[in-house]
């Protein structure tokens, strides 16, 4: 029963070191049979950043073909390609795998545990993420040869029906688009098993509940959250197949079919899949801050509690994505009110935030620099939030660009920050090197730049009345100017990642050497070596605080004196 | 404080830990029972609104002895569970060949349903909405149905091989915690279907 009565050496072999070099085939080989929890995060993480430069180009091409109006650069077919699976690729597989190969790498670490729960279920859950992407992205080879892209999905991320059938959407598409992400989505819930029961029953001894670093504590939310999100979408995609392909009538207004059962079912997956995108980025924060501003996080117990009550809330609030189909008033009213109510324990996160800034002394690092720029868009990202929840405001900005703006906020300007600010934090303890920080910081302020450039614009654009979705626009409507800086914007963006790329590239070869723990943290993972042996820790950790390492360095005042 | 303590705090707690694919499989039992909920909720939001027969109540006849089988198979589980616990093998054997039977029966009672609403009632997946949602959320259920099949069926050979005692019975107690879920959704889908949608 318990896992630590092995040695490390007979449950995991003789340590081999990543730094000796076999063979090219050989290497690879370890690669793809691993199942050693570290490498698969590496994997994921490399994987996502893969499909964030393909979909960030999907996203320029997009722009650029916007930049200004009767563009010819995409044809309205290639543009609803492109839209659609810059959606799709983004959301499932660009924030899931970076988000859960951060969990995959750090939990284990975090909570002194050899490895996940079950390590073959591991790499198992990673080859089938990264074959529904291989899917996905197969579609690109087939119909109308690849300059008409040709036969990628153009139904949108959402897949409304009935677009979705066989009448409208004829070829294999949109079969592509449910089969891909069917695939993606079991290797997410495997994963999503996977750290529950990890965390559950594989902390090391004097891990209690409320020890665990908050980092843990999200994820153990966002998995548990990802159980009850991606098995609806599942469920509905199966129905989409059952009606292509056998004839049934789920969606099929023809036959007494409804629509509107497709757009439940997706928002019953597509809002909590904000948070399960959003609480990761919350728990990258949550141990960056603390860190650079040399402070304990202020509220531990509430920050848990906030957690767990978004994951309940977020549960309620998925029709404030239809106040405009046509339900009734009182629904509309109670969408309403229970969106609202997600404003209360995001808060709570982010006054406990500031408040562990208040009086700290803030190095500013390019992670903490991220995580700044998170606080503060979203924050903005949380205000327009409440702006569309409210029914009657939304209806007059549904589908625009104003909404493109909010949930770019969100996911951008929260998530991908999140996201960066967690690869220059970790990439010391994964790599054994420190990322330059002057490229870092060079990244940091053009994206910040082009993010505010771009998506700043967006919400006068939706205000203007632009829809989403069009492919050109006519010159006398307004657009012309504020859609050139968009595109602007999205450039600049662009640039700045392809920095991030160099400089992630370049720091493994020529970075300086990190050492154990470059930043002066306090959790688990920064006890042991840069990179971790593949056994983790030479000896099983005990803890007695939640800062186990302060307690190391500062034996004559530890933490668990103060700690109830 | 005028003195520095050196003591370490005494964590005079047992550090024990609940077992790790028990823990895992109850967290594939929530996500699996979101994903029946969609159906159950598709079920019943389409009944009565096919537009062409024939209607639930036309050809659905209520599976008593499918179900009987089914649900008492959970009870033959569970004392297979009891004996492999106490290493009582031979009674184990018994008891999980047992349920293995029972599951066999309620497969075969869906299969003869089916059959009859296929071949004499024309009933089919693409007939209409109520076809639809029937052969999706029965079906479901009956795969994995089939799915604890295969599981137990593994372990009945084990067992029969005698590589089975008490060291297992942990592990057996997660395939016996699946089986429980199957059991436990047949009570929502039957109820749905035979009880409700009639």
């Amino acid at each position: 029963m318990s896992d630590y009565s092995v040695s490390a050496h007979e449950a995991f072999g003789p340590p081999v070191s990543v730094k000796k070099r076999g063979t090219f085939l050989e290497s690879l080989h370890a690669w793809v049979v691993t199942v050693d929890h570290k490498r698969l995060g590496i994997l994921y993480i490399l994987y996502s950043t893969f499909f964030l430069l393909v979909a960030g180009a999907e996203a320029l091409l997009m722009r650029l073909q916007l930049a200004y109006p009767h563009n010819q650069l995409l044809s309205p077919q290639v543009y609803n390609r492109f839209f659609t699976m810059h959606g799709t690729t983004m959301v499932f597989l660009v924030g899931m795998p970076f988000l859960f190969g951060f969990g995959n790498y750090i939990v284990p670490l975090q909570i002194g545990a050899r490895d996940m729960a079950f390590p073959r279920l591991n790499a198992f859950s990673f080859w089938l993420t990264a074959f529904g992407g291989l899917l996905l992205y197969y579609s690109f080879l087939g119909g109308g040869g690849l300059y008409g892209v040709g036969n990628a999905p153009d139904v949108g991320w959402f897949a409304y029906a009935p677009l979705t059938a066989r009448s409208f959407s004829p070829g294999h598409a949109t079969d592509y688009w449910a089969l891909a992400l069917i695939v993606s989505g079991f290797g997410t819930l495997g994963t999503a098993v996977n750290i529950i029961a990890t965390i559950v029953s594989m902390r090391c001894k004097g891990m209690t509940l409320m020890r665990m670093p908050l980092f843990t504590w999200l994820f153990l939310v966002v998995s548990m959250l990802t159980l009850v999100t991606i098995t609806p979408l599942t469920a509905a995609q199966f129905m989409l197949l059952i009606d292509r392909y056998l004839g049934g009538h789920f969606f099929d207004t023809q036959a007494g079919g409804s629509s509107l059962v497709w757009i439940h079912f997706f928002w019953i997956f597509g809002h909590p899949e904000v948070y399960v995108l959003v609480m990761p980025a919350f728990a990258i924060a949550n141990e960056v801050i603390p860190v650079f501003c040399r402070k304990a996080i202020f509220g531990y117990p509430a920050m848990v509690a906030a957690s767990v009550g978004i994951m309940f809330v977020s549960l309620g609030v998925w029709a404030h994505h239809m106040f405009t189909v046509g339900m009734t008033s009182v629904s509309n009213a109670f969408f309403t009110l229970s969106t609202m109510l997600v404003g209360v324990p995001t808060g709570i996160k982010i006054f406990n935030w500031i408040a562990t800034l208040w009086g700290g002394r803030i190095r500013f690092t390019t992670p903490m620099l991220f995580c700044i720029g998170f606080l503060f868009q979203f924050l903005i990202a949380g205000l327009t939030g409440i702006m569309l929840s409210v029914s009657p405001w939304d209806w007059q900005l549904h589908n625009s660009y104003f909404v493109i703006a909010h949930f770019h906020y969100v996911l951008v300007g929260a998530v991908v920050f999140c996201i960066f600010a967690a690869l220059y934090f970790w990439y010391p303890k994964a790599t054994g090197k420190l990322m330059d920080e002057t490229l870092g910081k060079w990244h940091f302020w053009l994206f910040t730049i082009g993010f505010h450039i771009t998506f700043d614009t967006m919400h006068f654009l939706g205000l203007l009345g632009m829809p989403r979705s069009i492919y050109t626009y006519q010159p006398d409507r307004g657009w012309n100017f504020l859609n050139l800086i968009v595109s602007i914007g999205g450039v600049i963006q662009g640039i700045a990642v392809l920095i991030f790329a160099f400089n992630f590239v370049r720091s493994y070869f020529r970075g300086k050497i990190a050492g154990d723990d470059p930043w002066d943290a306090w959790t688990l993972e920064w006890t042991t070596s840069s990179p971790p042996p593949a056994y983790n820790f030479e000896q099983t950790p005990e803890v007695h605080s939640r800062r186990p390492l302060w307690d190391l360095k500062h034996p004559d005042d530890p933490d668990w004196e103060y700690e109830a | 404080m005028s003195s520095i303590p050196l003591r370490v705090p005494e964590d005079a707690l047992k550090w024990r830990l609940p077992y790790k694919s028990r823990v895992g499989m109850a967290a594939l039992i929530v996500g699996e029972s979101a994903l029946f909920t969609i159906f159950v909720v598709a079920y019943i939001f389409y009944l009565g609104r096919s537009l062409t027969g024939p209607k639930p109540s036309d050809v659905l006849e209520v599976p008593v002895l499918g179900t009987i089988c089914l649900l008492s198979s959970s009870l033959t589980i569970w004392r297979a569970e009891r004996a492999i616990e106490n290493d009582r093998r031979r009674s184990f054997t018994v008891w999980l060949a047992t349920t293995v039977v029972l599951a066999v029966c309620f497969l075969v009672g869906t299969a003869l349903e089916w059959h009859k609403l296929i071949y004499r009632d024309g009933l089919t997946i693409s007939t209409n909405l109520f076809g639809t949602t029937f052969y999706s959320l029965v079906g479901l259920h009956a795969t994995h149905v089939i799915v604890g099949l295969f599981l137990l069926s593994a372990v009945l050979l084990f067992s029969l091989f005698g590589w089975i005692d008490q060291r297992q019975s942990d592990r057996f107690s997660v395939v016996a915690l699946y089986w429980h879920f199957v059991d436990a959704v047949w009570v929502v889908v039957f109820t749905v279907v035979y009880l409700i949608g009639r």
